[in-house]
């Protein structure tokens, strides 16, 4: 069954077994602006909760994206580099930016659901 | 001088410019900058009002810059002194850009100057003018320097621009790019120059304060207008290839490094006679140590401000501003780099996050200018 979490560092998890889809919030895009470069991470990057895993650069400033949980890169969102504006019109789907396979699902408590999120970002 | 109650130090609340509830009105984005409350994009975003400007005509509130008036029977001498510019020779209604140098040679602001034919009038960077006008005050004995602190400053820029002021002002469609003039803009006495920092064509307008709001409601109501921010002032500047203030432009950097040498008279380059002379002549004879260059990285990651430069491994240069350039699709960039390597088509690496990315050195501007010569 898939979960939908989010972090204080406005990026979302979806978890599906023990594999975790990461992007950036739709909060987050708004507030980056257009978006025009991402470097993500290698794939069998081995990453703790915290780490700087991706680069989400927009008009405007260029952003750290942390891992939200630790464990192996398994995928990246090629896509992203020939059409970084896909996190601005996509951020929770298409604009995915890495999956990483859990390491430590305990971690995954410490997260936000999407409703304390939304409360979140209101603070 | 005028009385400057409306300007403070940055460090109190940021001042509103004359339009700021019309900012409000338009969702903008409203930051700190240069002391003043300032649209830095508005809801359509930095890329859209980026394209929008080169595409049909932005309108920007730059009421934060220093408007100055010089008045006296020398002021035209005096002021050359300050400036390495040919401002005697400004014809009426001319309009030259120019730099204040200091004693080492660097420059101290970039600014406009425009004959009027009964005064000088000035504009000058938001950041700076305070220092400008405590420069000028004590290094123009017999010249009034006022502030224009009562008056708004709108840039109407793009391809649209002039039909669209022409609506309102059939005289501005003639009028050549570097020239100014008082015209009468919804029945308000204006001052009109055809001038910008985007590259394109365009016009400043100044006008009384209380004057901006209904001046900036009339443009924006013609739907090739749109209004532009901040962030995209920048971009546009920078595909421009014009000097940012504090980056490309500081204390330590001369004229000739900044590759305006263009701006400082023929005459003047010989006979001297302004602050920091000795070195720009030096270095008009012998060649300066470092150039200010255009930068196009490989790739999509962007290079900014404080980026090294390196050559087989060897720091060489720093990159001034970067960004991405909207109207050239990619990431573009400025920076200062030994006179050696500064040829067009040499290669470089540029140190971002630790990593060398490839580039290389490039003819600016980047993006055509489209000015009108008339």
């Amino acid at each position: 069954m898939a979960d939908l979490k989010f972090t204080e560092e406005h990026e979302w998890v979806l978890i599906e077994d023990d594999i975790a889809t990461c992007g950036v919030s739709d909060y987050a895009q708004e507030q980056l602006g257009d978006v025009v470069f991402v470097e993500l991470p290698e794939v069998g990057r081995i990453v703790n909760k915290d780490d700087e895993c991706a680069v989400v650069e927009s008009v405007k400033a260029a952003s750290d994206v942390f891992a939200p949980i630790s464990g192996e890169v398994i995928e990246v969102n090629d896509t992203l580099e020939g059409d970084p504006s896909l996190v601005n019109s996509d951020a929770g789907g298409d604009g995915w930016f890495f999956k990483i396979r859990l390491s430590d699902p305990d971690e995954l408590d410490g997260l936000m659901d999407e409703a304390e999120y939304i409360e979140f970002c209101k603070r | 001088m005028s009385d400057d109650t409306s300007d403070h130090k940055s460090d109190d609340a940021p001042l509103k410019t004359p339009i700021y509830d019309l900012h409000v009105e338009l969702g903008a984005k409203l930051v700190p900058f240069a002391g003043h409350a300032m649209p830095v994009q508005y809801p359509a975003g930095v890329m859209a009002e980026h394209r929008h400007c080169r595409a049909a005509a932005g309108l920007f509130d730059v009421s934060h810059m220093g408007q100055v008036r010089l008045s006296g029977p020398d002021a035209a001498a005096a002021l050359e002194r300050l400036v390495p510019a040919d401002i005697q020779g400004l014809g009426h209604g001319q309009m030259r850009y120019t730099l204040f140098t200091n004693a080492e040679g660097g420059v101290l602001d970039d600014l406009m100057v425009l004959n009027r034919g009964d005064d000088l009038f000035l504009v000058v960077n938001a950041a700076c003018k305070h220092q400008d006008l405590a420069h000028m005050t004590a290094n123009l004995p017999g010249v009034t320097v006022d502030h224009q602190a009562d008056r708004g400053l709108l840039a109407l820029q793009g391809p649209a621009a002039a039909e669209v002021l022409a609506k309102h002002a059939p005289d501005v469609a003639a009028m050549p790019f570097m020239t100014g003039r008082a015209l009468m803009l919804a029945g308000v006495p204006c001052l009109v120059t055809r001038s910008g920092y985007t590259g394109e064509d365009g016009y400043e307008i100044g006008m009384p304060a209380d004057a901006a709001e209904a001046i900036a409601r009339l443009l924006l109501a013609d739907p090739a207008v749109a209004p532009v921010g901040l962030g995209a002032r920048d971009s546009l500047r920078l595909e421009a290839g014009l000097c940012l203030y504090g980056h490309e432009l500081d204390p330590t950097i001369s004229p000739v490094e900044a590759g305006l040498v263009w701006t400082i008279a023929k005459h003047r380059r010989a006979a001297g006679g302004f602050l920091g002379a000795e070195r720009i002549q030096r270095e008009l004879a012998e060649k300066p140590a470092r150039r200010r260059v255009g930068v196009r990285p490989e790739g999509r990651a962007l290079a900014r401000d404080g980026v090294e430069i390196r050559i087989d491994g060897a720091v060489v240069g720093q990159i001034t501003s970067g960004g991405y350039g909207p109207s050239v699709d990619g990431p573009i960039a400025m920076g200062y780099i030994e006179a050696a390597h500064a040829k067009v088509g040499t290669r470089i690496d540029l140190m971002v996050r630790g990593q060398a990315r490839p580039a290389e050195i490039v003819k600016l501007p980047f993006h055509p200018h489209n000015y009108f010569r008339g």
